[in-house]
Order: C-alpha cells, then structure tokens, then sequence
C-alpha cells in the first residue's frame, strides 16, 4: 500500500465569480521515500493541493475524493486528529522564508515547539533536540544561536531553520512548496542540496513543488504537471524529459532561454492562463495548445499514454506519442 | 539598550518641561494678576498689591515659573489661595481615589477588550464577530456619563444595590474600609471602561485579523498546533504592539474622563477639586492639578513605550 | 482559520451596506431635528410653566416636561441644533488647520515635518476636556471656549491622518513623474495630493464630528460648555441627574439623542470608509 494516496481528488472554491473548481480529478500515489516533484505555473493548483493534503485550506473550501495517509483517509478527519498529524508525520515548508517564522520568538523555542506539541518532550530535552536539527540544517554555533530571533538571520538561514522545525519529528511525508523562489540563486542549489540529503538520510517521502522545471528536474523522481487546476502529464522524471507527452510541457520547456545558443526572441505560450472562472469545459489548455480542435474545447480529455508508466491528459494521443525530446539543437 | 532607554527619557523631559510651560502660560500668565482676580474688580491697589507681594506674585513672570519648577521638583507646590493649605496635601488626598479608579478602570477595559476582540476576530464574519461589533459601536456612542447615570439608575434607584455617589474613605475610621472603597469605585470604574473597552476591543480583533493573514501563522499551523494555542500562543503577542499603542493614549483619555464621572458620582477626587478651585478662582491649585494630569499622561506613554521593546525584540536592535 | 480573507463573504458586503444606510439614515435625522427646529418646535423650549413641571409623556407635551414645566422635545430639536453647530465649527476648524499642517508635513518633510509631528503628538498629551478646563478656568465658560478647545484638540488629529495619507499619495509614481516635469511642490500638493486624500478626510471629519458632539456634550454636563437658556443636551442630563428618583426619563430622553446621533456619525463614517476604498488591506 502506498504512503500518500490520492484519488479523483475535487477541490472547489467560492469566489466573487461564484465557486470555482480549483483541483480536477486529481490522481497520484506516493511510496514511502519517493520523491515526487509538482510542476505548475502560479494558478495551476498545485499549491492547494500541498494545502489540501495538510488540511490547510480556508474553511469555505469545499474537498470531494480521498486522500489516504498510510490507510486513514484524510478527508472529513475531525481537527484534532490531523493537527496530531500535522507536523509529526506529514510536515511542509513554505515558500518566503523570511516571514515564515514569528519574530517574537526565540529560533530554539520555535523549532522545539513540534517536538514539545507531539512528543510531549520537556523544555529541556525539546532544546537539545533543536539545538541538534539546527546543526544537522547547517547554522553555525547552533547552541548559542538557538536563543537568537529570527531577525538576525539571512533568508537562507531562515529557510534552514524552517526545514529543522518540519523535520523535528521526523514526518513521513515533507511537502517543499517552492522552498527555494524567494532565496538568491546561490543559495537555491544548497537548499535544495540540504532537502536531497535530508530526505535520503531519513527515508522521507518528498513532494517538490515549483514553477521551475530546473529544480524539479534534478531532484525527483517522478514527476505531474499541473496547467489550470487538472494534471496535464505524469510520470516519471527521465521518462518525461526523454519524451515530453503533453503541448503544455513542450512549450514550458522551450520557453526556457538557452545559454549558449544564439536566440533573436524567447519562446512564449500565446495567451495567457485564463481565471479559474473563465477555464473551458473541455482541456484547460486549449486556445493557448497549437494542436486545439474544436473537441477541445468541451470535452474533458481523457488520459493518453505515452510510455509505461508515463501519460497526458489529451484528446490527440497521437500528438502526445509524437517523439519530442527536451533538448535543443 | 541603554541608548534606546537615554533617548527615551530625553524626550520624556524635554516633553514634560514643553507641558510645564505651556499650562504656566496658560494658567499663571494670561489670565493675569491674580491678586486682583482674587480680590476682584473693586479692591483697593494697595491692598492688591500686599497680597501680590505676599503670595510672590510681582515677581516677572519666568521667575516665577522657574519657582515653580524648583517647587515640584521638591513637591512643595506651595498653598492654596483659597485653602491656604498646602496643595500637596490636597492633591494627594485626591489621588487616593483618582488613581486607584483609573487604574481599575483600565483593567476593567483592558480585560473585556482583550477577550471580546479575541472573540470577535475568531468569529471573523460570523455572528460572534458581528455581535460584538456591534455592541462596540453602541460602546463607543454612549457617553460615559450617561451610561454612568443609567448605571446608577438601574442599580441604586431600582435594585439598591449600590449608593448612588459619595465614597466612604479607605479606612475604617472615616466609615470606610477597603472594600467599601472598591465597591464605590465599582460603578464609575465601569461607566470608565466600557467606552475605551469598545474602542480597544476594536483595536484588538483588527490587529488579530491582521496577524492571523502573517505567514508564521501559517507555519505554526503546519506544525501541528491546534487553532486555539495558535491564537493564545503566537498571535496575541505579535498583536499587542498596536493594542498597547492605544492603550497608552486611552490612558489620556480616561484621566479625562475620570473628571467627569468624579463629577457624576459626587467623588471626591482630582477632578472635583479641579472644578471646586475654578470655581474659587483659585489658579495655583488648578495649575497644579492640571500639571499632575498631563504629567500622568506623559509618563504613561513613556512607560509603553518601555514596554514595546520588552514585547517586539526587533525595537531594541533598531534604534527607533 | 489563518487564510480568513480570502472568501468575500456575503456577510461582509450586507454589513458594509447596512452600516452606511442606518449611519446615513441616523445622520439625515440628526440634520432634520436640527434643520427642522428652525422653522417649528411643538413648544417654546424658553417657555417655563412651573405648574406642569415634570410631566410624564403626553399627547400635549410627547417627551414629557422637565424640572421647569419646558417641554423635551422642543428641548432636545433645538439641542440639536447646538450639537452640530458646535460640530461644524469645531472639526472645521482641525480639518482646515490641521489639514494644512499636514499638508505641509509631508510636502516640505525633513525638520518641518518633524517640528509638526512633535507638536502633534505634545497637543495628545491634553486630552480636550482638560485644554477646555484650562480654557475656561482663564477665560470663563461658554460655547465659544468650548469650541475652540475642541477645535484646537482636532488640529493634531487631522495633522497626523493628513500627513499619512499625503507621504502615500507623495510616494506614488505617477508624482514622481510629476515633479521630474518641474511642478513645485505646491502645485502638486493642490493638484494631486488633496484630491487624493479627500475621501479619506471625508471620513476622518465624520468620525471627528461625533467625537466632537460627545465633547460638548461632557462640557456641557458639566457646566462649561453652553450657558443656559440655550438648550444643550449635555446641561440637560446634568438637570435631570438631581432628579433621578423622581423623573428618571429625564434622564434618558438627552442620553439617547446624544447617543444615536454619535452612532449614526460613526456608522456613516465607518460605511463610507469602506464603501469609498473597499480594497483596503484592512481586517474589516
């Protein structure tokens, strides 16, 4: 049985526009110590989805399906048994590091506080335990510096002392959304450096999200990507980069500028990610698609498959098996 | 710290020293000779001027002030012309009601606030949050010295349960006692609190709102911990900068109001004797009380000041 | 329970109309009272007749007549009247001053802003019952002490919110753009900064009238404010206090006018506030 299971997931929202479908039909699985990596644009879903897999979502959303942490289901679980959960064995971490931390609190108090809430650790032991997560992430003098404030640090400190807080009780599941965006590039590559050898020391299953296909890419091992609420392509990480599937990962990737290569304009997408509210009926990609029929627009697609173990959601699955590799020429 | 604390009491002196000033210029100085003000319109200059001359009134004016100054620094602040008593004494025969009714009423305030603003942010949009609104929009219109009337209506004219003014006295002697004091000062405490309690409660459940959107509420979260240790334990510190921000300056307006509500229920505190001495024309023990008020005033906003940097650390490191 | 904002509840959208209907509606009738107690009063409020003093309501006399046989409606419309007219001149006197002031805080900034602030923030130090004691301790009591002494409370108040709000319209681009052509600064402040900021002092004056009302209704009460035989709401609670035991609606009918009047101000301004910058980063 897997870890993290989520089917024919529905996440609806109510908006000025009325409700809105934010999360479609939504399907993954996650072993125990795999790594999964999400990969969508900002509107895609893919960070209500990290939210709805916590139970973090506002109160007037609206969750239909299942998702099964370790054979309990999730959905409709009264509060006090997912807080028991949150931050003891599925555990995220955000993406602005710089505000993510209370800056009236010492680092060592707040990095203890999971270990004192779960493990019912006295002050004393719970300090020590910090103290040693703030070493395992990589600050300097962790014992003097667990009594400081989180004004005193860096953006990437901040992010390290948040990724020792998640992983104080050591979670099954880490849920990384966007860890690295707000963190100068330098510091990206050690981040998410720290985040590989976290997870491979501690058996963690991981779910990577982001907008940049180049931090996913490296990381994880298989892969979904999102476009307007639906899963477009999945599978695993190789498998898509050796054969991109769906349009919508075609043209992501070829927007990427190249270095190197003498290029007179970027790559875009024609159009742009239309509202929730205004998605068509049909494939959310389509108008933007360079291969949209008139089918597209209002039929759901179905889910053509690409290699084993690898598909996309389209109508054409002649477009989808189309040999397309990631590399420039 | 201790720069952050210099400066602190820099402007707390400079500010006092500005008030000083302006209540001399305002109750020594313009309202002119007050030998003849005394003496009134018809009496004889020589007789206007011995009493000048006796009370150090022909002395130029910022002599006078500077007397003045040294004469608080020492708290002799010199005799009452109607009294001819020292206005020391008066004055803290006074201040045992003034300030024990102020400083209940600000607890009285500070607790409703707190818990009704708690509330109301909890139940942001629902009928808990519109309820309480509601009655702290009702808080903020009553005037306090009518609901001070109703009060007295309800529970002395109707119920009888509480004299309808006066105060006993803290010791047993003069027919008092502790007790009988606190009961006393119960009723106009209340009158007191509930309009500051309305605004602060406001305040509050704004600056709750406004921290329950910050980011490490939502890490905090995502740690595990339950809606109501989020609230107590992370928000309700980082929300208390606002809120003792305007507690500070509530604390002016509820000196202000102790005035009138001394006044309401016939106590014999700084406010009536402020309005007994206007009355006699008697400006020095006017001009003292009126200092005492507004020093009160200062002192307290320097005191919040004092406590930001204990609550938000980030104060202490960046040299406001 | 921490992503609270981000349905726009229908509840919010009712509250926001009904705050500004019932406060709009409230206000219309304080103006009425007083606009209407120009051209007609059921009786004289001067007119003492002992021998019906204390009257409970009546089809003759609606409020029931006080301790010198005036009839309290007639008192209470032309109380009215003496609550606005003291508002009026009152926040007009801090919004034309202390928006002034402000204004020229933050178009001149450096040591002149800092000059105004200081002041401002000294002036909060005499809360407006004790610079009206102070006031008329020298001067005697009567309206026009009371006035000014409100008047002169609100100057820092709008000095403060004017200056906030003219350092956000300053910061905005479309003024940096503005002066880069070489207007002056004056110019630009007449030109785009109070425009700009109208709204928010709209509001601001609203919320300052009825602070103002419930000053010189306290003032009042306690003697200071207007001299008899112009009627006051204030003086009229302080009249009817004496005769508690045996005429306690006296001492309701005064309380209430004041009451609703300063929450039909409040909840108009609260209302317009919102309904004129609704995307407000604010928790409402």
């Amino acid at each position: 049985m897997a870890l993290l299971e989520v089917s024919q997931l529905q996440l609806t929202l109510a908006t000025p526009r009325g409700p809105v479908v934010a999360v479609r039909d939504m399907d993954f699985s996650l072993e125990r110590g795999a790594t999964l990596g999400i990969i969508g644009e900002s509107g895609s879903g893919k960070s209500l989805t990290a939210m709805a897999l916590m139970g973090l979502l506002p109160e007037h959303a609206q969750l239909s399906g299942s998702i099964r942490f370790d054979g309990q289901e999730l959905i409709g679980l009264a509060e006090p048994e997912r807080c028991a959960l949150r931050g003891n064995r599925l555990a995220m971490i955000f993406q602005e590091p710089m505000t993510a931390l209370n800056p009236l609190h010492r680092i060592g108090r707040q990095v203890a506080e999971p270990l004192r809430r779960h493990r019912g650790l006295d002050a004393a032991q719970a300090r020590r335990q910090a103290i040693a997560l703030l070493d395992r992430v990589g600050i300097a003098n962790a014992a003097s510096r667990a009594d400081a404030y989180p004004h005193e640090f860096s953006g990437g400190q901040r992010q390290r002392i948040t990724i020792a807080m998640a992983l104080a009780c050591e979670p099954d599941v880490l849920i990384a959304d966007e860890p690295t965006t707000a963190l100068d590039v330098t510091i990206q590559q050690q981040i998410l450096d720290l985040i590989s050898d976290l997870v491979d020391e501690r058996q963690m299953a991981l779910i990577l999200i982001s907008h940049d296909l180049a931090v996913v890419s490296q990381n994880v091992d298989d892969m979904l990507v999102m476009y307007g609420g639906s899963v477009v392509e999945s599978g695993a990480t190789e498998a898509i980069f050796g054969h991109l599937g769906h349009p919508y990962t075609r043209a992501l990737l070829a927007a990427r500028p190249h270095l190197g290569a003498a290029q007179s304009r970027l790559q875009t997408i024609a159009g742009s990610v239309p509202a929730l509210a205004d998605l068509p009926a049909g494939c959310p990609f389509a108008g933007r698609c360079a291969h949209t029929m008139d089918r597209c627009w209002q039929e759901r697609p179905a889910v053509a498959r690409v290699d084993a173990g690898h598909w996309a959601r389209c109508l054409r699955p002649e477009v989808v098996q189309a040999p397309f590799a990631a590399h420039p020429p | 710290m201790s720069v952050f604390l210099l400066k602190r009491l820099l402007t707390l002196i400079a500010t006092l020293v500005a008030t000083s000033a302006v209540v001399f210029l305002v109750l020594d100085v313009l309202p002119g000779n007050a030998a003849q003000v005394l003496m009134g319109p018809d009496a004889a200059p020589e007789a206007v001027q011995a009493l000048a001359q006796q009370l150090g009134l022909d002395q130029p004016a910022w002599q006078r002030y500077l007397q003045w100054i040294q004469g608080l620094l020492v708290l002799d602040l010199g005799n009452s012309y109607a009294y001819g008593s020292p206005v020391l004494d008066l004055v803290l025969e006074r201040l045992a009601l003034t300030v024990p009714l102020a400083v209940l009423a600000m607890l009285i305030t500070t607790v409703l606030a707190l818990l009704a603003g708690v509330y109301a942010a909890s139940r942001h949009n629902r009928w808990g949050d519109m309820g309480v609104m509601g009655l702290a929009q009702l808080g903020i219109a009553i005037p306090n010295f009518w609901f001070a009337i109703l009060l007295i209506l309800l529970f002395s004219v109707k119920l009888q349960w509480f004299a309808a003014g006066g105060f006993p006295g803290w010791t047993e002697d003069a027919g008092g006692g502790f007790w009988l004091g606190l009961k006393a000062l119960l009723l106009p405490a209340i009158s007191l609190a509930v309009v500051q309690a309305a605004i602060l409660a406001r305040i509050t459940r704004s600056a709750v709102l406004d921290v329950l959107r910050e980011d490490f509420v939502r890490t905090a979260r995502a740690k595990g911990l339950s809606q109501r240790a989020v609230l107590w334990g992370h928000v309700l510190r980082n929300a208390m900068v606002p809120v003792v921000t305007v507690m500070g300056l509530q604390f002016a307006n509820l000196l202000a109001g102790t005035i009138v509500v001394e006044n309401v229920f016939y106590l014999p505190g700084l406010g009536r004797l402020i309005f007994q001495s206007i009355a006699n024309r008697d400006l020095i023990v006017v001009r003292n009380c009126v200092m005492l008020l507004a020093a009160m005033v200062v002192v307290v906003n320097f005191i919040v000041d004092l406590l930001y940097a204990a609550i938000d650390p980030r104060l202490k490191a960046s040299d406001l | 329970m921490n992503t609270i904002s981000l349905a726009p509840s229908a509840w919010r959208r009712a509250l926001h109309q009904r705050s500004l209907v019932l406060g709009a509606a409230l206000t219309l009738a304080l103006l009425l009272a007083a606009g209407l107690s120009f051209l007609w009063t059921p009786w004289s409020p001067y007119e003492m007749d002992l021998a019906i003093k204390l009257q409970p309501p009546s089809a003759a006399h609606w409020l029931g007549t006080d301790a010198y046989g005036r009839d309290v409606a007639s008192l209470l419309l032309v109380g009215a009247r003496n609550s606005i007219l003291v508002g009026l001149i009152a926040v007009g006197i801090g919004l034309l001053l202390g928006t002034a002031l402000g204004l020229l805080a933050a178009a001149r900034r450096g040591w002149i802003e800092e000059l105004i602030m200081r002041l401002a923030d000294f002036t909060f130090a005499f809360p407006a019952i004790l610079s009206a004691i102070m006031l008329t301790a020298v001067f005697g009591a009567g309206i026009v002490n009371a006035i000014i002494a409100i008047g002169i409370f609100n100057i820092p108040t709008f000095a403060r919110v004017t200056r906030a709000s003219a350092n956000a319209v300053w910061s905005r681009e479309y003024i940096l753009a503005a002066r880069a052509c070489g207007r002056n600064r004056w110019a630009i402040t007449w030109e785009h900064v109070l425009p700009n900021i109208l709204p928010m002092l709209i509001v601001q004056a609203t919320i300052q009238f009825a602070i103002a009302i419930l000053a010189e209704a306290a003032l009042s009460y306690l003697g200071l404010g207007t001299q008899p035989p112009q009627p006051s709401w204030g003086r009229m609670l302080s009249e009817a206090q004496t005769l508690m035991f045996e005429a306690p609606l006296l001492a309701i009918w005064p309380g209430l006018a004041i009451a609703l009047a300063v929450l039909g101000l409040n909840l108009l301004g609260d209302g317009l506030r919102d309904w004129l910058d609704p995307r407000l980063n604010r928790a409402r």
